[in-house]
């Protein structure tokens, strides 16, 4: 299936889940990063168990913050 | 890490920054990349969800609009920027521990002075080393 992620399509297997994404994407420190699919930001006790759809388009937002 | 940006990008971070005292301003730093360095070429003035003279969060649905902007630009995120009030640039202790992206660059203005201070930083594993950032106009660099 095709997805897109961070704005680029890719072709990845049927089924692959969001946890599988972010291991081929080598997202690091996947915990501070927001996850969102087709504009919906994915809560984080579903990460785990959410399945990717064909056409489904995907954006990783690191956490951003700081102090001084 | 040569990171470019032009003069009239920085005067107007420090006008934004500044009319945002006593608070912390933010926001994304976005441009192009080739093998001479990056070139800051959009900088995203973006909410401080904290509204707080000493610290900083981006709004993730701010982000996701910025992503997009950038993306129909045709600029790359490059990270972040964040100006200290009332302390140097140099990150804090808080924004090494916030810092996750080992591969964004981390911009901090200083306004603590009369004259401002902006420096971009690599970020990792706890350490941090300052980019080599060059402000420039058509006349010079400085």
């Amino acid at each position: 299936m095709i997805i897109t992620v961070a704005g680029e399509k890719k072709e990845v297997k049927d089924g692959l889940t969001l946890p599988e994404l972010i291991t081929q994407e080598n997202v690091e420190m996947p915990e501070y990063v927001t996850v969102s699919i087709n504009d919906e930001f994915v809560a984080s006790e579903a990460k785990a168990t959410t399945v990717l759809k064909d056409g489904d388009s995907v954006e990783f937002l690191y956490f951003m913050g700081g102090g001084c | 890490m040569v990171i470019r940006m032009e003069y009239h990008l920085y005067d107007e971070l420090v006008k934004w920054a500044k009319e945002h005292l006593p608070e912390e301003a933010c926001g994304l730093l976005a441009g192009t990349e080739d093998e001479n360095g990056r070139e800051i070429k959009k900088i995203y003035y973006l909410e401080n969800k904290d509204h707080a003279e000493d610290h900083f969060t981006l709004d993730p649905m701010d982000q996701m609009k910025a992503v997009k902007d950038i993306r129909a630009n045709g600029y790359k995120l490059f990270g972040n920027w964040h100006s200290h009030p009332s302390s140097p640039s140099r990150p804090s202790e808080e924004d090494i521990a916030l810092a996750y992206d080992s591969k964004a660059n981390y911009m901090i203005l200083s306004l603590m002075a009369d004259n401002p201070v902006v420096n971009v930083f690599h970020i990792e594993a706890g350490q941090w080393t300052k980019e080599d950032l060059r402000i420039y106009s058509e006349e010079y660099y400085f």
